[in-house]
C-alpha cells in the first residue's frame, strides 16, 4: 500500500534529509515513526502525502508513483488519504462543522451529502454537541479531534498524523490515541510520527525508528527484540 | 463554484484594504481611459459636423446652356455619394459673397463671379479619396470650367482623427497593462492572506484548479467594481467639462457595458497572470 525504495531526500538549503531508505506499509497496519528531531520523521510523512517529493528513489503510495507524478494526480491521492498536524490547522474563523465541510466541499461532495456526513464525523469523535463553536472555543485536545474528523471526511485508507498528541496534555493525549486506535480498529491504516515513548511502549504496534535520515530499527524485522529507542 | 464564490467574498472580508486598491486601480485606469475617449468622441462628433459642411464646388462656364446644365445635375444627383445638388447663379453667388465678406461687398461686381453647381456628399461618402473621385467624375461635363473641394482641408480633418483615435486606443492599451501589473502585485499579497486555506484545500486534495477559482472570481468583481466607480466619474468629469466649458457627448450604452466589460477583462487577467505561480508558493 505505501512503498518507500531507496528513498533519499535533500533540501537546497539543509542538506540530506533521508538516505536509503527502504520500508513498506500494509493496508490497516498502525505504524509509530519515532526518532529525535529532524531525524527526518516529518520528511518520510510528507513524502507520503507527497508534499515533497524523493531526491532519488521511489514512493509508491496506494498506485501513485512518485516517479513523474502530475499535480493532478497527487491532488486525487490527497483525496485518499488523511493528514493531521500538531498544530490542528484550522480555519479559526470558521465553525467545527463548517471546517470539516471545507474538506467535503473543495473536491465537489453534494451539499445533503456533506451534512450527513459531517454529523456522522462530528459524533465518531465526540463532538455532536460543538458542531457550531469556533475552534478557540473548544481545549486543544478537541480541536485536534476536529482535524482528524476533517481528515477521515473522504474516508481515507490511511491517516498520517504528525505529532498528533503534541500540544496535548496526558488526558487529552489518551484521548486522542483512543480516537486513533479506533479509526484504525475500522479499517484504516495509521502512521504516526510521535516523541511520546510511553505511549509507543505500551502498545504493542509496530515501531520504525528514525536517526539521522536512515531507518535504524524495524520491529517488524526484529520480532521478539526489545527496540532501543533513542528519545 | 458555490464554495468559490463564499471563498472570494471571505477574500474581500479580510483584505478590504487590498481589495480597495485594485478596485481604485482599476478605476482610475479605466477612468483615465474614459476622459481620453470621452476627448476623442467629442472630437469625432465636432468633425462630423464640420465634415458635413464639406462641398464641392463646380464652377460652370458663362456659355453654358441651362438645359445642359439641368440634365447635368439630375445625373450628378443620382450619384449614389451625392446628397444634395444645388444650382448657385451668377447673382446668387454674389450675393453670398457679399455677405460672407462684408468689407470688399463694394470690390464685387455683377458678373464678376461665375455661377455654380455646389455639390454635398451623404455622410459616410465624405473621405478624401471619395470626395476627390466625385470631383473627378463633375470635371468631365464640358461646360464645367473648374473644380474646387478644399482637398488638403479634408485631408487634414482625417489625419486629426485617426490620430486622436489612434492615441485613445494605445493610451487605454497602456493603462490597462498598468492596471494588470498592479492587480497581478495585489494578488500576492491576497494568496498571502488566504494562505491557511489554500494549505487545508490543498492537503485535502483540492487542485490548483479549483483554488484558483476564488481569486478569479474576486478580479472579476473588482474588475465590475473598477468599471463601475470608473463610469461614475468619468461621468461627473463629463458633467463639470459641459457645465463650465463645452458641451459634451456622453457615451452610448453599448460604450459603457464595453468599459465594465474592460474592467472586468482587466481584473481577471491580472488575477489569473499571477495567481497559479502564488498559489505554487503555499505549501
Amino acid at each position: 500500500m505505501i512503498r518507500f525504495t531507496r528513498v533519499r531526500k535533500e533540501y537546497p538549503r539543509t542538506g540530506t534529509a533521508l538516505n536509503d531508505v527502504t520500508f513498506s506499509i500494509a493496508k490497516g497496519e498502525f505504524v509509530f515513526l519515532t526518532g529525535p528531531s529532524g531525524a527526518g520523521k516529518s520528511s518520510i510523512l510528507k513524502l507520503i502525502y507527497m508534499d515533497e517529493l524523493p531526491t532519488h528513489g521511489e514512493v509508491w503510495v496506494s498506485g501513485t508513483r512518485s516517479t513523474g507524478v502530475k499535480r493532478k494526480e497527487i491532488s486525487l491521492l490527497r483525496r485518499k488519504l488523511g493528514v493531521v498536524f500538531q498544530d490542528f490547522r484550522l480555519l479559526e474563523d470558521r465553525s467545527i462543522e463548517a471546517n470539516v465541510a471545507f474538506a467535503l466541499d473543495v473536491i465537489g461532495t453534494p451539499a445533503d451529502k456533506i451534512r450527513t456526513k459531517v454529523s456522522r464525523l462530528l459524533t465518531q469523535v465526540g463532538l455532536a454537541s460543538k458542531a457550531t463553536n469556533l475552534p478557540r472555543e473548544l481545549s486543544g485536545g478537541e480541536q485536534q479531534r476536529v482535524a482528524i474528523a476533517r481528515a477521515l471526511a473522504n474516508d481515507p485508507f490511511v491517516l498520517v498524523a504528525d505529532e498528533p498528541t503534541g500540544n496535548l496534555d496526558d488526558r487529552a493525549t489518551r484521548g486522542v490515541f483512543q480516537l486513533l486506535r479506533e479509526i484504525n480498529t475500522a479499517g484504516t491504516a495509521v502512521i504516526m510520527a510521535t516523541h511520546n515513548l510511553d505511549l509507543v511502549k505500551r502498545h504493542d504496534f509496530r515501531v520504525l525508528e528514525v536517526n539521522r535520515g536512515q531507518i535504524v530499527f524495524d520491529s517488524a524485522d526484529e520480532k521478539g527484540r526489545v527496540p532501543e529507542i533513542t528519545p | 463554484m458555490k464554495l468559490a464564490l463564499r471563498e472570494a467574498m471571505i477574500g474581500f472580508r479580510r483584505a478590504p484594504m487590498l481589495s480597495a486598491l485594485s478596485i481604485t486601480t482599476i478605476a482610475f485606469s479605466l477612468f483615465a481611459f474614459g476622459l481620453f475617449s470621452l476627448v476623442a468622441l467629442n472630437l469625432r462628433e465636432a468633425l462630423r459636423q464640420v465634415e458635413s459642411r464639406v462641398e464641392i464646388r463646380a464652377f460652370l462656364a458663362d456659355d453654358a446652356s441651362v438645359e445642359s446644365i439641368a440634365d447635368a445635375m439630375k445625373v450628378i444627383g443620382d450619384y449614389a455619394e451625392v446628397a444634395r445638388v444645388e444650382y448657385v447663379t451668377q447673382e446668387q453667388a454674389l450675393e453670398r459673397a457679399r455677405t460672407e465678406l462684408k468689407e470688399f461687398s463694394d470690390v464685387f461686381e455683377a458678373g464678376f463671379l461665375p455661377a455654380s453647381v455646389d455639390v454635398r456628399l451623404r455622410e459616410g461618402f465624405r473621405s478624401p479619396e471619395q470626395v476627390a473621385d466625385v470631383a473627378q467624375r463633375i470635371r468631365t461635363f464640358a461646360f464645367v470650367d473648374d473644380v474646387r473641394f478644399g482637398a488638403e482641408w479634408i485631408q487634414k480633418l482625417y489625419t486629426i482623427r485617426n490620430v486622436a483615435t489612434a492615441a485613445g486606443i494605445i493610451l487605454g492599451l497602456v493603462f490597462a497593462g498598468v492596471a494588470i501589473i498592479i492587480i497581478s502585485a495585489t494578488i500576492r499579497m491576497a494568496v498571502m492572506a488566504r494562505a491557511r486555506e489554500i494549505s487545508i484545500m490543498r492537503l485535502v486534495g483540492a487542485t490548483d484548479g479549483f483554488i484558483r477559482q476564488p481569486f478569479l472570481i474576486e478580479g472579476f468583481v473588482k474588475g465590475i467594481m473598477g468599471g463601475v466607480l470608473a463610469l461614475g466619474l468619468t461621468w461627473f468629469a463629463s458633467l463639470v467639462i459641459s457645465k463650465y466649458f463645452v458641451q459634451t457627448t456622453f457615451f452610448e450604452t453599448r460604450f459603457t457595458l464595453l468599459g465594465l466589460l474592460g474592467g472586468a477583462v482587466i481584473g481577471v487577467l491580472g488575477s489569473a497572470l499571477s495567481v497559479g505561480r502564488q498559489i505554487r508558493k503555499v505549501t
